[in-house]
């Protein structure tokens, strides 16, 4: 085989400006979210397949790499998921009653792609809020998600704002395999199949679920919605939630309201939203409320957040800022004693200069983002433009 | 890592994903509704990108089974695709909101006459089907309880049972013409067939304003029709 450079398909090397780029923003998103109290967990990439899929269904066991754990014996797998893992540690290694707020960021790994043009290793950053099972929490997450993307520099998005209590309201007491087919449907606007699946259906739920997928755009929806959707007690509290949620977040945002978003359906238990950028086919940002999934683990947890992929999105980050970057040539080097040499260079460094050393009289090319040479002036070291 | 719509980078309007012949000739009518005149007959031209009359319309025109992968890559923002062609994709990435009733055909189980279909299931034979709609058949005939090897073929399925290849095919079947013309009779129905409006699932969120109207005046001109 004389292809030992090839990578497997949608698996990508970041060269130095992608990399330092994914690393700066990776920083400043757990900043952010560290200032407004999240904390930063790691859990390992590697997991028993049984937790990895506690609560996240049959979609996660297909996209998830696995191997046979040589010590027990058992199947491992890769996560694609770190939100669930988070869940886990917030379930059963916190033994904390109240609020608890979490962070993370690592590598997930897709066997298969999960989307147009997705790579298999993306880079999820996220915040997930547990504990606490009220409104505010979710404004919260969704107020921290908009920071985020600020600090992220994506602009012009919009912010997509489902509830999938509308969705189980409606179907509660259909059969299962009714219900699984109509959420492929829903969550592809497939308004011909819907036809077709609620042909034997009562005409108030049919043509409730036929209206369905149309209702989206600005808040007016949500007064359609009420026109529209039978009277049930859960699609109401579920419109009641999302009118609070939309009102707040449109001064700030430019919102869609989609009640037919039904992503992650399984393991969403209320508000979901998404957050859809000019330039990408699928959502650069996707969370919402799960509370189901803490009782998986063997305590019950309210739970929202929300987690962004940051290699999806390096194609729309800013470039690192510039650096003064400095040669530092062999003979200044030895102008100078060892400690006062490091002292200065340490100086210089805090300032934020990048001070590369010439090795020996062989290295006689520097990187190549050198503009500046050190030179020595009164036993001190002074940047000039290079001159080699 | 996703891929920015570099290629459509300039262009910020609408783009619509079309194949040539039946799809194009039975579009045409629907954006005439919508006050959209192509620049150019695809049958006559051969420039893949067609401008229209809006300035913030174009069309695109690309292989019948290409028009979902445009569509979900955000490449094309609407596409008109055969349900064929969209079951055999998945649909994954995409929105299916309207059926345009145009194109329409029927996907069939096909067999050289006198072969007895019926008899070779009930024995339990395990037939050879050539078929360029592999997920359709392999779906099909295993909710038939059918075990069935699927041969892959990209055209002329009718001559796979000519020539020993297959025992039957699974294609489509308007008038029935060249199944009799080449000696086949169709003995089994799996779905109606008719072409799909789709929309790519973050255009239809950030060009609302442009793709709902349209979808609008789609759905009233097929229902006029």
């Amino acid at each position: 085989m004389n292809q030992r450079w090839l990578l497997p398909e949608q698996l990508e090397d970041l060269l130095p400006r992608e990399a330092w780029a994914l690393e700066s923003a990776r920083r400043a998103l757990l900043d952010l979210f560290y200032s407004r109290g999240y904390e930063l967990v790691a859990p390992p990439a590697l997991e028993y397949m049984e937790s990895l899929l506690t609560g996240s269904g049959q979609d996660a066991d297909l996209i998830t790499f696995k191997v046979v754990d040589q010590l027990s014996g058992r199947l491992l797998g890769l996560r694609a998921d770190i939100t669930p893992q988070v869940a886990r540690i917030d379930a059963h290694r916190l033994d904390r009653s109240g609020v608890s707020r979490l962070s993370y960021a690592g590598n997930v790994y897709h066997a298969l792609v999960a989307g147009a043009g997705a790579s298999r290793e993306p880079y999820q950053v996220g915040a997930e809020l547990f504990g606490h099972p009220g409104i505010a929490a979710d404004f919260e997450v969704q107020s921290l998600l908009l920071q985020a993307l600020a600090e992220l520099g994506v602009g012009d998005f919009v912010f997509d704002l489902g509830h999938v209590g509308i969705f189980r309201g409606l179907t509660q007491g259909l059969p299962a395999a009714l219900v699984d087919d109509l959420l492929v449907a829903m969550r592809g606007k497939n308004i011909p199949r819907i036809d077709e699946l609620t042909a034997g259906l009562s005409g108030e739920l049919r043509a409730a679920l036929r209206a369905l997928p149309l209702l989206c755009g600005e808040l007016d929806v949500l007064t359609q919605a009420r026109a529209v959707l039978p009277a049930l007690p859960e699609v109401h509290a579920a419109l009641d939630q999302l009118a609070q949620a939309a009102s707040r977040l449109a001064p700030h945002t430019r919102l869609e309201i989609d009640l037919a978003e039904l992503r992650g359906y399984t393991y969403h238990s209320g508000m979901v939203f998404a957050v859809y950028a000019p330039g990408f086919p699928g959502a650069v940002a996707r969370g919402g409320r799960y509370d189901a999934i803490g009782l998986a683990f063997g305590r019950a947890r309210p739970a929202t957040g929300f987690s962004i992929d940051l290699r999806d999105l390096l194609s729309v980050m800013p470039a690192p800022a510039s650096v003064t970057c400095a040669w530092l040539p062999l003979d200044v080097t030895h102008q100078f004693a060892e400690d006062a040499l490091a002292v200065q260079l340490a100086a210089l460094r805090a300032q934020g200069m990048v001070v590369v050393v010439q090795l020996d009289a062989a290295d006689q090319s520097p990187d190549p983002r050198c503009t500046l040479q050190l030179v020595a002036q009164h036993g001190a070291l002074v940047a000039q433009a290079l001159t080699l | 890592m996703s891929q920015p719509q570099t290629m459509t980078a300039p262009f910020t309007g609408i783009t619509i994903a079309l194949s040539k012949g039946r799809i194009f000739q039975d579009t045409r009518p629907l954006l005439a509704a919508a006050g959209i005149e192509p620049a150019a007959d695809p049958e006559c031209s051969r420039e893949l990108i067609i401008g229209t009359n809006r300035a913030d319309v174009r069309l695109v025109i690309v292989r019948a089974s290409d028009v979902p992968t445009y569509v979900q890559y955000g490449a094309a923002d609407l596409g008109v695709a055969g349900l064929d062609v969209l079951l055999e994709h998945g649909g994954d990435g995409l929105y299916q909101p309207l059926d345009l009733q145009i194109a329409k055909c029927r996907m069939m189980v096909a067999v050289p006459q006198g072969f007895d279909y019926q008899a070779a299931i009930g024995r339990g034979a395990r037939l050879r089907v050539a078929t360029k709609y592999i997920r359709t058949a392999s779906e099909h005939f295993a909710a038939k309880g059918m075990h069935v090897d699927l041969i892959k073929l990209y055209g002329s399925m009718e001559l796979a049972p000519l020539t020993g290849l297959g025992d039957a095919i699974v294609d489509l079947v308007s008038s029935g013409g060249t199944l009799r013309a080449n000696n086949l009779e169709a003995v089994e129905h799996i779905r109606d067939i008719s072409s799909r409006l789709i929309v790519n699932v973050a255009a239809w969120k950030l060009q609302r304003a442009r793709i709902a109207p349209l979808l609008d005046i789609f759905q009233g001109a097929v229902q006029a029709a």
